[in-house]
């Protein structure tokens, strides 16, 4: 193998790194958003990214067979929504009202995961299914270094970065943004001020669970959406937000970037050996910085 | 009297197989012994493994059943007769200590890793943790065989006695549960008990003592790990072999609803909480729908978590307050 050929190789196996690591950033953000606020480990978070899966393809599948060019982005409006409406009931209706008991909202929301993924398997049944990406961000495209690169995975870290900048702008920019720094810092405090902080908190229970569902989307396109999706993505927001930092989304970013590398760089270098290498990661920083490489101590 | 109700309850468990037989036709009575009772004594070994933790030291680990795997597979590693032979060559009497050991090592290990964090980081750590082991098992061939497993591990015959007879089996397990339950009603007791509740309650009093906090918790780790260790060859051998989806989230989680189920407040509630699972597991077909069964469970777990935290053990507890509540107004 010459010199440039490895240089190709290094360089895709990166890029792979980098798409993967923007589709876990996209899920884990909404793992990690509320977590910082909430303060609730949502073990159900997987459980979001099927839902958004499952049903954006219920509707993207009959507007597909029409030939319909906006088939694609009418399935990720739906999954994102019912994602959004799926967390924001679970807010209201089970985890509101024991706000302060962690524990137990992480056991509700695992009973929940086991009722909603059982439910699922019972409509949908157990065939994988994809989503075709819409024409105009399909194919493939020239990158240097590389070559030829599948356009979605491009556009994949495209979106990541614009969920990233967003989330910014939206946590440091605007009124809502202030109001859950406020509650990070000081739950009381905030509803002594007068805002209205159960509403604050199903606000951003939807917004995190529609991350998720954009993720889910988006990851069932770009792979096979099937069972056991749900135990995958909830293991990968954990160990991203236990490696970069609870509650931040740099630190979300930060992990997600080193958790997608490490599993792709694992996979090129040692196969069998893989998947040891993102948890001697996690390892090391719980032994070094137990609250995460950008977390707050 | 709660000793006396104790030495009750072993003799009725140690009859029962014969009460069962006087009772149902004789392959029905074999079938609640072994693949009901004997089950659910072998995952109440595991689930009690958590509840100690829990009820002790206050750290809820999603890694007893990873940690019982590990004992599961060093067994069927070593033992001669498994298939494929991984290394083989060791009789049961070496094999299973060394699965206990390694699960008992695993314990102290998950303990050193999780040992500055509490409640749900400790939760979100040790889950990552057994998710961790589960995917390298299923992925690496050459130690684990993969996703297929190890078979064959069928169990010791003790004097002539087969422990695939359900009565020898369900007899072997029920004196192992009682004497580990034995164990940790001795252990909390003794001084090390006793620095391990006050370490639940407040660690930094405890520290200015003069103990050494981190010491006693991963000694913890080490005791659940030895528990969750004896039931993983108990669970390998009921189910004579062992495979990743043993160790996989749905089982992890399993253990979990059993423990949370029977009552996170006494060693007991585990076994409470095995039983009642197992007898959904068992009967969900004429309840529910047989392919609906984590559904069933899914909704008694979270009625559980809703309406009564501290599980059966807690609903007892609340009744028998009530009713005492009554008679004292009377």
């Amino acid at each position: 193998m010459g010199a440039n050929d490895r240089m190709e190789l290094a360089a895709t196996i990166v890029l792979n790194g980098l798409t993967l690591a923007a589709l876990y950033f996209i899920v884990a953000s909404g793992f990690s958003l509320i977590f910082g606020l909430m303060r609730v480990v949502n073990m159900a978070h997987g459980t979001l990214y099927l839902v958004a899966g499952y049903v954006g393809y219920a509707v993207f599948e009959p507007l597909y067979d029409q030939d319909l060019w906006w088939a694609w982005y009418a399935g990720l409006a739906a999954g994102v929504l019912a994602a959004a409406v799926f967390g924001a009931l679970l807010q209201q209706l089970l985890l509101g009202w024991m706000q302060g008991q962690e524990l137990r909202q992480a056991l509700v929301t695992i009973g929940i995961s086991i009722i909603a993924a059982d439910q699922i398997l019972a409509i949908y049944g157990g065939n994988p299914r994809q989503f075709f990406a819409p024409d105009a961000i399909f194919g493939s495209t020239q990158v240097p270094l590389v070559g030829g690169y599948p356009t979605f995975r491009l556009v994949q870290i495209g979106v990541a970065v614009a969920v990233g900048v967003a989330l910014w702008l939206l946590l440091n920019r605007t009124r809502l943004g202030m109001m859950i720094r406020a509650g990070v810092d000081d739950r009381e405090m905030l509803g002594a001020c007068g805002v209205n902080v159960p509403l604050v908190g199903v606000a951003v229970f939807a917004l995190g669970a529609a991350l998720c569902g954009l993720g889910g989307v988006i990851g069932s396109t770009a792979q096979p959406l099937a069972m056991g999706q749900d135990g995958r993505f909830l293991l990968i927001s954990l160990v991203v937000v236990i490696v970069g930092g609870m509650g931040s989304v740099t630190g979300t970013a930060v992990g997600a970037i080193l958790v997608g590398l490490a599993e792709q760089l694992g996979q090129a270098m040692f196969p069998t050996y893989s998947v040891v290498l993102t948890f001697v990661m996690m390892v090391a920083v719980l032994a070094l910085r137990p609250q995460g490489i950008l977390g707050r101590a | 009297m709660r000793r006396g109700i104790a030495i009750a309850a072993a003799l009725l468990l140690l009859a029962l197989p014969w009460l069962l037989h006087a009772v149902l036709p004789a392959n029905q009575a074999g079938f609640w012994t072994g693949n009901i009772l004997g089950r659910a004594l072998v995952f109440g070994i595991i689930a009690m493994s958590l509840t100690f933790l829990a009820t002790y030291g206050g750290f809820v680990s999603l890694a007893q059943m990873m940690i019982a795997g590990v004992a599961g597979y060093t067994l069927a590693i070593f033992v001669e007769g498994a298939v494929p032979r991984i290394v083989g060559g060791a009789g049961y009497a070496l094999a299973i200590p060394l699965g206990v050991l390694a699960a008992t090592l695993m314990g102290l290990l998950v303990g050193a890793i999780a040992v500055r964090t509490r409640d749900i980081y400790l939760l979100m750590i040790t889950l990552s943790l057994s998710m961790g082991v589960f995917r390298f098992v299923e992925t690496n061939i050459t130690w684990f065989n993969g996703y297929e497993g190890i078979r064959n591990v069928v169990g010791p015959s003790l004097w002539g006695l087969d422990f695939r007879n359900p009565w020898v089996f369900y007899h072997v397990t029920l004196g192992t549960a009682v004497l580990l339950f034995a164990g940790v009603m001795y252990l909390v007791r003794s001084p090390f008990g006793l620095v391990l509740q006050g370490i639940r309650d407040n660690p930094r009093r405890v520290a200015a003592l003069g103990y050494n906090v981190a010491l006693h918790r991963i000694a913890a780790f080490g005791v659940a790990g030895f528990i969750a260790g004896c039931g993983g060859v108990l669970a390998t051998i009921y189910n004579i072999g062992i495979s990743p989806g043993t160790i996989g989230l749905g089982a992890t989680v399993n253990v979990l609803i059993m423990a949370v189920i029977g009552g996170l407040g006494h060693p007991v509630g585990a076994f409470l909480g095995s039983f009642i699972f197992t007898v959904f597991d068992t009967f969900a077909a004429t309840v529910y729908d047989r392919d609906r069964f984590n559904t069933l469970i899914g909704i008694v777990f979270l009625v559980i978590v809703l309406a009564s935290p501290d599980g059966v053990l807690g609903v007892g507890t609340r009744l028998r307050r009530l009713l005492g509540r009554r008679a004292a107004d009377k």
